[in-house]
């Protein structure tokens, strides 16, 4: 994509990120409703459940990658020297990474059926 | 240098009377601040809750504290606000509710449901 997409690539990427964060909330609130988390056991079950643990690891992805365009964005409207922004930029992005990670793993942890206990 | 240094700013926020629509967008704006900054203790009660049954009641317990269940309303409003503002911004991409007074009834919906919402969606929970 050439360098003036960059901006249309950020707002399609934002506007394809929320409607999966939203669709898969719709999913959670269905589901939740029907079967009220009760204890450990259907939790982890639920989760460990390959479609839902495919679909929450999307869930984390784009929620990565939706918040890294947001905050991108006011950090750029309201930071406006550049040595600060980048650092602002970094530390998002360590942030955004950590969790991610950490999420991915406590994921795949349970969907190989470890409790992690 | 001077007359620019002199010239009026009127950038307060609480000074400027901002249309309905502009009250959805700064509202957007700061509930994915809040959001974002909420990134982390979701993760951490995730890991929690994986952790076997101790680990899962313990998880509840941490929900449970009054700090965190402050904590919880104002998560609660910026996920319904967000929720809320964001579908009216991917309709009015579609050119759905673009006139200027729809666009104001919406922005009106949108801030007036989100509190209620997360009233309820709080009490549905807890």
């Amino acid at each position: 994509m050439s360098r003036q997409a960059h901006g249309l690539r950020a707002w399609l990427l934002q506007r394809i990120t929320a409607t999966y964060l939203l669709l898969f909330i719709v999913y959670l609130f269905i589901h939740f409703i029907r079967t009220p988390l009760s204890d450990y056991t259907d939790w982890h079950a639920w989760l460990a459940n390959p479609l839902v643990n495919l679909a929450t690891g999307l869930f984390v992805l784009s929620l990565l990658v939706h918040a890294w365009v947001g905050i991108r964005d006011v950090i750029i409207d309201y930071v406006t020297h550049t040595g600060l922004r980048v650092t602002l930029f970094a530390a998002v992005i360590l942030m955004l990474a950590g969790c991610g990670l950490w999420s991915l793993r406590v994921l795949f942890l349970a969907a190989i059926g470890g409790s992690g206990a | 240098m001077s007359t620019t240094a002199s010239r009026p700013r009127f950038l307060n926020l609480l000074l400027i009377r901002m249309p309905v629509g502009a009250a959805a967008s700064i509202a957007h704006r700061i509930s994915g601040i809040f959001l974002f900054l909420s990134i982390p203790l979701a993760a951490f009660l995730l890991d929690l809750s994986l952790q076997g049954p101790e680990g899962f009641t313990r998880a509840a317990e941490i929900l449970s504290y009054t700090p965190i269940r402050v904590l919880q309303v104002v998560i609660a409003w910026s996920f319904v606000q967000h929720v809320l503002a964001g579908i009216r911004f991917l309709l009015l991409d579609m050119d759905i509710g673009l006139n200027k007074s729809s666009a104001r009834v919406s922005a009106w919906v949108v801030n007036c449901a989100a509190p209620v919402l997360a009233a309820l969606l709080l009490w549905g929970v807890w």
